[in-house]
């Protein structure tokens, strides 16, 4: 009926017999090195899908604007003292919203098929994992940066500096690579990349908003008080404030730090063992 | 089948089920190697399965395989070291370019950053995808999409190549692409584990199948082999004039065997699987004078073979295997 005597076109048969033929199994490539080609990988993504840091500066950026703004005045008196209170808040918000994206990222890569052709590789299995934390990096210093030169075009001033302002950048972006396991554990839990972003800010919102990152918790009722002052994220925001004073709060330093290591060591081996499964 | 060439893949009595959907419920395979071995069977008939079993992407719950002598199990490292997978399953990264996608796994896969590119540049050309390879993969049609899924499995040349399903929703260009970078693999030493739903894909390209129906293989063999199990082939004759029917009837029947008059008024079918018999036949009606407008000698082709082993056709009943994993 329709004889292959001829090349249909697309793939020139003989260079494909060439190039089956050519290689050699090359040694193995090492851990560090297969995860910093993982971690190139992150970046090239950053590169080509410049939206996705779009999506998470966008939303800090209005808040930044609408809360100094709009409510500066009734909160704090004058908008150029809320901002003071409210920046170093907006830069954790700011950077902890990009944390969902770990697992956003990672469930695309699930659904598209792209983590078993990983899975079938002979690599050393947590790297796509650990390179992807560079990718992350990347994302997690640009929103963060974003908000910092926002507040100082908007009249923020850090009383601790530059080093302090960068202090404060190093710290959340630390916290951050601990929280991001969580959202990297639901990335391989939920069924679609929507689900993954839904259930994300549904939980990291209220928390968000349920700590001092906007007002000052000794307004608000004895038993919401009593959560704030316990929820993480009103403890990583009083250390990013302090380090941005220029006053360190060692213990929120501290305490910020042990929750990320925290966050770490139970969810980095739930991530790996259902990446290794799934 | 005594073939002792070594085995590439030997598998037995793998099972797997998730949930109480029992997806693949004892498969013994035996693939020699240098083979095109197809798996033959509908949606959910557990093909996948079987694939990601012997491609280590998950554990059986019982049974046992090696793939080129290393156990999936004990030796997962070593496996992962000589397989490649393909089709529905393993994917390219869609936001990434082409060339792209390459270098990342020649990079992961041990090659200098130079070879990687080099590589990737030997490919892309191999494959004529390099005018794309620039863009990223989520713009590529279909069938561009597919080569570089290949091209990106034979990065490193693999012992073994899962294709699962490699030319579903492909146009037949396309397909016809596919199926000739698969023979040129085979002729490299590759040996070649093809998934398929399509009965003709089979039977182009491979050398003995497994037809696989609710998680188990219910017939083996190679395509001749299943085709003659269901039966004879048959001389299919149409008239110029169908007013001579009877009198064609008549002279096949003393000439060659039973014949069956078909729904249209000019044609008419003989059982038969003898070719020298049928062009008898043939010359008969000639000499009768009964004007032939048309004739062919057909085996029965593999959707008939699926429907007499399995009582049901090839269209699937969809229990989706994906949706349980």
């Amino acid at each position: 009926m329709n004889p292959t005597t001829t090349t249909a076109g697309g793939a020139d048969t003989a260079a494909v017999r060439r190039a089956i033929a050519s290689t050699e199994r090359p040694p193995r490539p090492g851990r560090l090195s297969t995860a910093l080609t993982f971690g190139w990988r992150g970046m090239l993504k950053v590169k080509h899908v410049p939206e996705q840091l779009v999506d998470v500066t966008i939303t800090p950026v209005m808040f930044v604007l609408m809360f100094t703004y709009l409510f500066g005045g009734a909160i704090a008196g004058s908008t150029s003292a809320y901002l003071q209170y409210i920046l170093p808040g907006m830069l954790v918000m700011s950077v902890l919203f990009t944390t969902v994206y770990s697992g956003i990222s990672l469930n695309t890569d699930l659904t598209k098929g792209v983590v078993d052709r990983f899975r079938s590789l002979p690599i050393w299995r947590p790297a796509p994992l650990l390179g992807s934390l560079l990718g992350d990096s990347v994302r997690y210093v640009v929103a963060g940066t974003v908000i910092i030169v926002l507040g100082v075009a908007l009249g923020y001033r850090p009383e601790g500096g530059a080093v302090g302002a960068l202090a404060a950048l190093a710290l959340v972006v630390v916290f951050s690579f601990g929280l991001s396991w969580v959202f990297s554990v639901l990335g391989l839990l939920l069924r679609s990349p929507n689900a993954v972003m839904n259930s994300g800010f549904m939980a990291i919102f209220p928390l968000t908003f349920l700590s001092n990152v906007f007002v000052d918790p000794t307004t608000l009722p004895g038993p919401l008080e009593a959560f704030v002052d316990v929820n993480p994220i009103s403890i990583l925001a009083t250390a990013s404030r302090s380090l941005m004073q220029g006053q360190p709060d060692g213990t929120a330093i501290v305490v910020s730090l042990a929750v990320a290591a925290g966050l770490a060591a139970v969810f980095l081996p739930i991530t790996t063992r259902l990446y290794r499964s799934r | 089948m005594t073939t002792h060439a070594p085995l590439a893949i030997e598998a037995t009595g793998l099972e797997k089920s998730f949930g109480a959907t029992r997806a693949v419920a004892g498969v013994d395979l035996a693939v020699p190697e240098g083979a095109i071995y197809g798996v033959l069977g509908p949606n959910g008939a557990g093909k996948t399965t079987v694939i990601r079993m012997l491609a280590t992407l998950i554990a059986p719950d019982a049974g046992s395989a090696r793939v080129m002598g290393h156990d999936i199990h004990a030796d997962g490292d070593a496996v992962r070291g000589l397989v490649s997978l393909t089709g529905q399953l393993a994917s390219v990264d869609e936001e990434l370019t082409g060339r792209e996608n390459l270098v990342l796994l020649g990079r992961l896969l041990g090659l200098s950053r130079r070879a990687a590119k080099a590589r990737s540049q030997e490919l892309l050309e191999a494959f004529e995808i390099a005018e794309a390879s620039g863009r990223l993969v989520k713009h590529y049609s279909g069938g561009m999409r597919r080569r570089l899924d290949i091209a990106a499995s034979i990065v490193v040349t693999p012992r073994v190549m899962f294709l699962d399903e490699p030319t579903t929703g492909l146009d037949p260009r396309s397909r016809n692409q596919v199926w000739e970078i698969a023979r040129a693999l085979v002729a490299g030493g590759t040996t070649i584990l093809l998934c398929t739903q399509y009965l003709e894909e089979a039977d182009q390209l491979a050398d003995g199948i497994a037809v696989i129906d609710r998680g188990r293989v219910i017939a083996e063999g190679t395509p001749g082999q299943l085709k003659a199990s269901v039966g004879a082939g048959a001389l299919h004759v149409r008239l110029l004039d169908p007013g001579r029917r009877p009198e064609a009837a008549a002279v096949l029947g003393r000439a060659v065997g039973a014949v069956e008059l078909e729904p249209d008024p000019a044609a008419l079918t003989v059982s038969c699987s003898d070719a020298e018999r049928a062009a008898t036949g043939v010359a008969e009606l000639a000499r009768a004078g009964v004007g032939i407008a048309e004739f062919s000698l057909g085996q029965p082709s593999l959707d008939e073979v699926f429907l007499a082993l399995t009582g049901h056709m090839a269209e699937s009943d969809h229990t989706l295997e994906e949706q349980a994993s």
